[in-house]
Formats: C-alpha cells, structure tokens, sequence
C-alpha cells in the first residue's frame, strides 16, 4: 500500500536509479541522486525541526534545487511550503504569521529577506543542506511514523480578508490524483514533462509527481521562454518534451504571438491545461498547428488537490463555442448545489462542490475559512462527510458533461492567477491618502479596474503604496479617480452602477 | 513615434521607469503578460506585424531597442 509520496521515489529509485529524474537549463539529477541529496537535506532539517508535520519554506528558483528541497523536506517528516521570493516583503510577512515556519531553505540572496521579516525562523543554506551527513536511521524512523494523512505542502492564495489562506494538501490526496492522471492518461516511463508551472501553483504539483510515480522526466522550462517562443520551442524539441500540463494562460501567450509560425514542437504527445477557462479560439490555433496530439482541459481548484474533473477534446469546436469541463476522476464526486439543494436536473445551474479523498485537509491555522469552505454534505445527515464548496457555478448537460459558467463572489482569474478583488481593495483602503475603493474586473480587456475617491488623482501613489504588499499581478491596470464613489440604498458602492458606466 | 510607444509603455506599466531601465526583459521586469499585451498594442498602433523571429530579448531591453524593431518593420 502506497502511503507516501515517498513511496513513489522509492520505487523508482529502485526500477531507474541511473536515469535522469529532474533537468534545468543548468544541469539534471538522476532518480538516485535526488534520493541521496535529498536525504542529506532531509537529515540537516532534522536538526532545526524537532516535531513532524511542521511548515519548512523554500524560497523557490526555476531549478532543481528547489525540488530536491521539497523532497528532503518530507523525508524529514515535515510539509513544504514554496514561496516566490519576488513576492512583496509584506506578503511574505504575513504568509509567515500565518506560518509560523520552524525553518526556511535559502539561498545568499534570500537572507535580506529574512532580515526584514518580524518573525524569525532558523535559515538552512541549501548548500548545507546537501552537504550534510545523511542520518538514515533518524529518516527512517520519521517515515515508520508517517501516515497518509499527513500534509505534504501548502500553497498559498488570494484570500479574501486580505490575509492569504494556506491550502494544506496530505499524501493521500496527491497519491490519488497521481494514480488517476497515470491510469486515465497512460503515463510511463517514456514521458518527458515539460514543465511551465511555477512551483508555488499547483499545477507543478502534477509534473513533479507524475515524474517520480512513473519514473519519467521533468525538464524545467525557464521562464523567459514564454516572452520568446522561438527559444521556447527549440527547448521543447532539443529536450524531446511529450507531455505538458500548462497553466491556460501559456497556451494562450503561443496563440497570441503566433508562437507556431515558422517552427513546430516535433515530439508533443499530450497537452494538458488549466487555471482558467480556455477559449476554443486559442484551442483551434494548436488543433491546426499540431492535429495528432491529445488535448486534455482540467478543472479544480487548488482545495481539492489540482484537478476533479477532465475533458479530453474529442471533437471539434467552433471558436465561439464553450469547451466542457467533462467528467469527474475516479473517486472522486460532483455534486451541484443549489444552496443546500441537490441539483439532478440537467443544464440547471448549481455550485460545483466535491466529494472525497481528494480534498486538502484545510487552510492553515485558519479555523473559520476552513469551515465556511469544507462543510457537511448537506445530502447526509447520518455521519461526518465533508464537501469542498468551490464557489464556481456550473451545469451538467443530457450527455453528462459539466461545463464551468461564472463566480459566486468576487474571485477571478487574472493573467493565469487566482485573485480576490477584496484582497486588493482591503490593501488600497489601508492607503491613508484614499478615502474609499473598489475594484471590478473588465473581463473583455482582462483589466483589474479601480474606481477610487480621495482628495485628488494618486495612481502613482496608489501603486507605490499597494505595491508593497501585493504582487504585481494583483495591481490594478487601470485607474478611475471619483470625487464620490456612487451608493446603493444600503451604503454600498454601487458596483452595478460602475461597471454599467464604465466598462 | 517615441512618443506614442512611451505612451503606451506607461500604460502598460505605470511602475516602470522605461527611460532608464537597460535590461527590461533580462532583468525579469517585463514578463510574459507584459510583452503579449504590447506586441499586439505595438501592431495595431504602428500598423506592423511583429513575428516570431522579432521576439528575441535584444529587441524589448531598452525603449531604443524597441524604436528600432518598429523602424525596420515599417520599412
């Protein structure tokens, strides 16, 4: 029985001990050396980290560095936690009061980060970490001790009080999703991945996984790559990558530019995405360009482990059609709510909310989000069974397809990311030069809009102030200076009203 | 022309401080977002078609780097 994702390196270590696991534009590791390092990083976290199932950072780079971090931090019996070190220090600041971290993997660079943050946690230097004398037994016993429900990572997202929420995810929940893509998508050893995905987004969590259970490769694409697709492409071909699970919005950067103009990814076998809702406009631009290709659209949210449902494109479809969100993975359950009502009526609109093993075990240290998102079933009274309420709205047709529609609230997808407007506006409310904001997406132009009161126009000011605390994904594109914000009857700002005006 | 592509570089990053900053792309201040949302500006603005082979770093590093690309492919 699998209870670890440990597990799953094991075995291949075993089976492809000599074979490359992880490759960067720098260099690669094999299956046995990942083992060996990570266990001597594994062995140096021991030393800071007295108790099991702790939060360790790793402020991450596009490298296998960060991945031999990641698994030493679970041999060590503990969850990772990744954080993007260009995050703002106020964020990273409150990413670690929620944390409270017993350690961090750094690098030289990283220490100034650290010095400004309150809160203080042991900094491992990564190069320690694999230098260490590895400590078998002691790694031995942390895994004698493990069971499947323990966390494995946290990944942080937008939340919407202004403090993010730590998605903590188990083993079992990864070993799931893992077993499936494997099963469903006839992944082996042969696969190479090309991996897009940053590693603090979800959607790694897939290429890095599916890598160790099926004893392929992972190449780890550089970022720039994707502002300049000639290069992108040469590194798909020199690399022989056959698989990718991109995020939507990388699909969409090779449409836009006309990435596919002149040259082809030769060796493409499977083209997975997600994120957000992919147009079939962007779709049909790579079914022309490469027609013998499996495309796969996946849906979920970070909460229940990356994916629930798939939709393998099996037919064509015209630009202005909606793509399916297709059908659920193998244990796991679609319900549709209508409140606390079950929706079976077909092309009836409902709540997308999920069932089953593939559920993370919470927000971290974060009892109300926590609850008001995992809930009872409201179909069961009999006994303790929690659903994942996604806060997306969907339907599900006559052929039993589900197809995602809109947000509940005021969540959305901005260049490939997951953002509560009301963490933005909470940010630029603090400003004490603004006397009242209010943030709405134009969705056509894909721009966050802010409509803000204050004594004078300020955006510089605003995005100095903001950008303090927020990425710059999260900043807003455009500005609109009122001298009075209009009022619903209640005293709220009339969003309505604004969006009907000016957008 | 300068003016117009100032114009639209501040529109498209009111942060960024475009007459002094030598390394746009290299320095990672530009991202992949960035440089989608003003190729397709550039296009239509100076009625140009940017291809594949326009898309290398040298190109987007500097303002004058950019002026340039947009002379020879209106040409």
């Amino acid at each position: 029985m699998l209870t670890n994702v440990l597990d799953h390196l094991s075995l291949s270590v075993e089976r492809y001990g000599g074979r490359t696991a992880f490759s960067d534009s720098t260099g690669s590791v094999t299956y046995s050396e990942l083992d060996r390092l990570s266990d001597a990083l594994g062995s140096c976290v021991l030393r800071y980290v007295e108790n099991r199932n702790s939060p360790v950072v790793v402020f991450i780079d596009r490298d296998i560095k960060s991945l031999i971090a990641f698994l030493g931090i679970v041999k060590s019996g503990n969850f990772y936690v990744p954080i993007d070190r260009q995050l703002p220090v106020g964020r990273i600041s409150l990413i670690f009061e929620t944390l409270r971290p017993r350690a961090a993997i750094v690098s030289e660079k990283d220490l100034k980060i650290l010095d400004q943050i309150d809160l203080k946690c042991a900094a491992i230097s990564y190069e320690d970490g694999i230098a260490a004398d590895p400590d078998r037994g002691a790694l031995a016993s942390r895994r004698a001790m493990a069971i499947d429900t323990d966390p494995l990572y946290a990944i942080f997202t937008s939340g919407s009080t202004g403090v993010p929420k730590g998605v903590l995810v188990s083993h079992r929940s990864v070993i799931d999703l893992i077993e499936n893509f494997a099963e469903v998508f006839g992944f082996d050893e042969s696969c190479v991945f090309g991996n897009q995905a940053p590693f603090d987004f979800d959607v790694s969590v897939k290429d890095i996984y599916s890598t160790l259970k099926c004893g392929g490769r992972m190449h780890v694409i550089p970022k720039m790559f994707f502002s300049f697709p000639a290069k992108l492409i040469t590194c798909l071909n020199e690399q022989n990558i056959n698989t990718i699970i991109w995020a939507t919005s990388a699909l969409r950067i090779i449409e836009n530019l006309n990435a596919f103009e002149k040259a082809l990814p030769e060796s493409l076998r499977t083209v997975m995405f997600s994120g957000e809702v992919m147009p079939n406009k962007v779709l049909n631009y790579w079914r022309g360009k490469l027609p013998k290709v499996t495309y796969v659209n996946l849906y979920g949210p970070t909460e229940i482990t990356c994916n629930c449902l798939y939709y393998r494109v099996d037919r064509p479809y015209l630009d202005t059609d909606a793509l399916p969100i297709g059908i659920p993975f193998r244990n796991t359950d679609i319900l549709l709510l209508d409140g606390d009502r079950l929706v079976t009526e077909p092309e009836t609109i409902g709540e997308i909310c999920v069932r089953g093993t593939s559920l993370a075990l919470g927000y971290y240290r974060n009892p109300e989000k926590t609850a008001a998102a995992f809930c009872q079933n409201p179909c069961n009274d009999c006994y303790p069974e929690l659903i994942y309420r996604t806060g997306d709205l969907g339907k599900r047709d006559e052929d039993g397809l589900y197809y995602f529609l809109s947000r509940r609230d005021h969540q959305i997808k901005h260049m490939g990311h997951r953002i509560e407007l009301g963490e933005i506006e909470v940010i630029i409310n603090a400003l004490d030069f603004i006397d009242a904001g209010c943030c709405i997406y134009d969705e056509k132009k894909e721009k966050i809009v802010l409509f803000y009161q204050s004594a004078a126009a300020c955006e510089r000011e605003i995005m100095k102030g903001a950008g303090k605390s927020l990425p710059k994904y999260m900043l807003p594109n455009r500005f609109v200076h009122m001298e009075k914000l209009p009022m619903t009857k209640n005293g709220k700002i009339d969003r309505v009203a604004l969006k009907e005006e000016h957008l | 022309m300068k003016e117009q592509l100032m114009e639209i570089l501040k529109e498209l990053r009111p942060d960024v401080d475009f007459e002094n900053e030598k390394a746009l792309v290299t320095d990672g201040i530009l991202d992949s977002f960035d440089i989608v949302s003003l190729v397709g500006e550039l296009n239509a603005e100076f009625s140009i078609s940017i291809g594949v082979d326009d898309l290398e770093p040298e190109n987007f590093d500097t303002v004058e780097a950019m002026e340039a690309l947009i002379n020879d492919l209106s040409d």
